[in-house]
């Protein structure tokens, strides 16, 4: 097991395996660039946070890590595989990358166990026992067993959102992106999707979570990106970032959310 | 008012033209839906010459009356296959209706589809990309399933229209319901009582249709909304 060994007991973080490497990334919306130039290494094990103001390209940069939008130029390593080479199959790719999305995106056609199990059955990934046998440990997991033969819609937000984060899971990816997980919710819900987020920081996921919570991202990530008019204008751990920014536009947006 | 000699005389004929009537239906909104299908997915595919052809397609079938169209199935193409290919072809008049009616259907469906895929958030197909599925995969499990529910009042709509357009293929010579009741009134000159019980006839194909068409609806909802307790019945 070399992998523990080189693994910071307290933080999870493997400095020796790049799970992302963003290389110059710039994206257009017609005319608009809203990304002007990103670069970003992340290594397994870490949790980053996303955090900056509306409009500053946070979300288009997390869709850019899983090629819901196409990187206009720069380059996206993902694992080793190169996701801005046309050649690479993404669909294999993103089988490895989890997606947690604002508005849930749930199945409506399906019920919750099946909104868990599709994936890896149509992807052949397991049998329909296995899948249904981790859907239900994963629903479990995240507290929603009795809700396995619901539909989404007659779930609330935050059972929503659980159950697309045991979705995604159920892929077993090693790579997990949350688009402003808890931005849709109601107050009183943001807590129990924050908290099985926070289990999972715990087990060692690599997650990327582009969010507007300041109390999660300061407890609970290994870094924390600040990024304004599609750059990353600072970076560093949450308490230097939080507790010490050295960038007149974090200070500037610090001062208004904290 | 006749009704009664109606009954007698031209029940039968009237009956024989509604057995056609409810076959070339049918027939056409099976293949219509099929062919309506292929369409809606040329006309949103990435390849620029299966949305041309698709477009073409749509474009030519609602831009010209359905009467044309039978016309030209009928007697203009078997005429020109005769002239150019085969100068002993022929085609029924079943044949030639059918051919018609699943085309035009078709035209209108693949426009129907298309709303419904179209109203099906981006975030469904998003969210199953996101998990490694392929484009056709997402369509096939995600998209079309919730399409098809959403495309059910326009579906049926069309359902409608289609069997009423059956009568238009008594220009060709279909003995569909219309058909048998001109003949029959041609030598009797019973107009209302003839032309009432035809009304009729396409009244009560229609509402056995209505009825069906809102018992799937229903239960489509209720199969949502009642998740839990549906499958328990099972």
């Amino acid at each position: 097991m070399k992998r523990r060994e080189v693994r910071d007991t307290v933080t999870n973080i493997n400095k020796e395996n790049k799970k992302v490497v963003v290389t110059n990334l710039h994206k257009y919306f017609d005319k608009n660039e809203v990304l002007t130039g990103i670069d970003a290494t992340i290594y397994e094990g870490e949790v980053v946070c996303v955090i900056g103001p509306s409009g500053s390209g946070k979300s288009t940069f997390l869709r850019c890590l899983n090629k819901l939008e196409d990187a206009t130029s720069g380059e996206i390593v993902i694992d080793g595989y190169d996701i801005t080479d046309k050649k690479i199959d993404i669909n294999k790719v993103r089988e490895n990358i989890g997606m947690v999305f604002q508005q849930f995106n749930l199945f409506q056609n399906m019920t919750v166990l099946k909104n868990i199990m599709m994936a890896p059955v149509s992807l052949n990934k397991m049998t329909k026992e296995e899948a249904e046998q981790k859907a239900k440990e994963l629903l479990r997991r995240v507290g929603l067993e009795d809700k396995a033969d619901s539909y989404p819609g007659e779930l609330s937000g935050g059972q929503q959102q659980r159950v697309a984060i045991a979705r995604a899971l159920a892929m077993n990816p090693d790579i997990m992106l949350f688009d402003e997980p808890t931005s849709a919710l109601d107050p009183e819900m943001v807590g129990e999707v924050l908290d099985v987020m926070k289990e999972l920081a715990a087990d060692g996921m690599t997650m990327i979570v582009v969010t507007h919570e300041m109390g999660f991202a300061r407890e609970v990530s290994d870094r924390v990106l600040f990024m304004a008019d599609g750059v990353i204008c600072e970076e560093g751990t949450p308490e230097e970032v939080f507790g010490n920014p050295q960038n007149e536009r974090t200070q500037d947006f610090l001062r208004k959310v904290l | 008012m006749d009704f009664g000699r109606v009954f007698n005389e031209a029940m039968p004929l009237l009956l024989d033209g509604l057995k056609l009537t409810v076959i070339t239906s049918l027939a056409s909104i099976a293949i219509g839906m099929v062919i309506g299908l292929f369409v809606c997915l040329m006309k949103m595919s990435k390849n620029v010459v299966l949305r041309g052809i698709a477009g073409a397609y749509i474009w030519i079938i609602r831009g010209t009356p359905m009467l044309v169209q039978a016309l030209m199935v009928f007697f203009g193409f078997p005429q020109l296959i005769q002239l150019t290919i085969n100068p002993a072809f022929r085609m029924d008049a079943l044949t030639a209706g059918i051919i018609t009616l699943s085309l035009n259907a078709g035209a209108y469906l693949a426009e129907i589809y298309r709303g419904g895929i179209m109203a099906v958030p981006k975030g469904q197909s998003e969210a199953a990309r996101s998990l490694g599925l392929s484009q056709a995969k997402t369509m096939m499990k995600v998209v079309l399933p919730q399409a098809i529910k959403f495309s059910i009042p326009a579906l049926v709509n069309q359902f409608i229209i289609t069997i009423k357009d059956t009568s238009i293929l008594s220009v060709i010579g279909m003995a569909e319901i219309v058909n048998k009741a001109k003949t029959y009134v041609g030598s009797t000159y019973v107009y209302f009582a003839t032309y009432a019980v035809v009304a009729l006839m396409y009244l009560l194909v229609i509402s056995i249709l209505m009825i069906i068409s809102s018992y799937i609806e229903k239960k489509l909802k209720y199969e949502a909304k009642r998740g839990k307790r549906h499958r328990d019945k099972h």
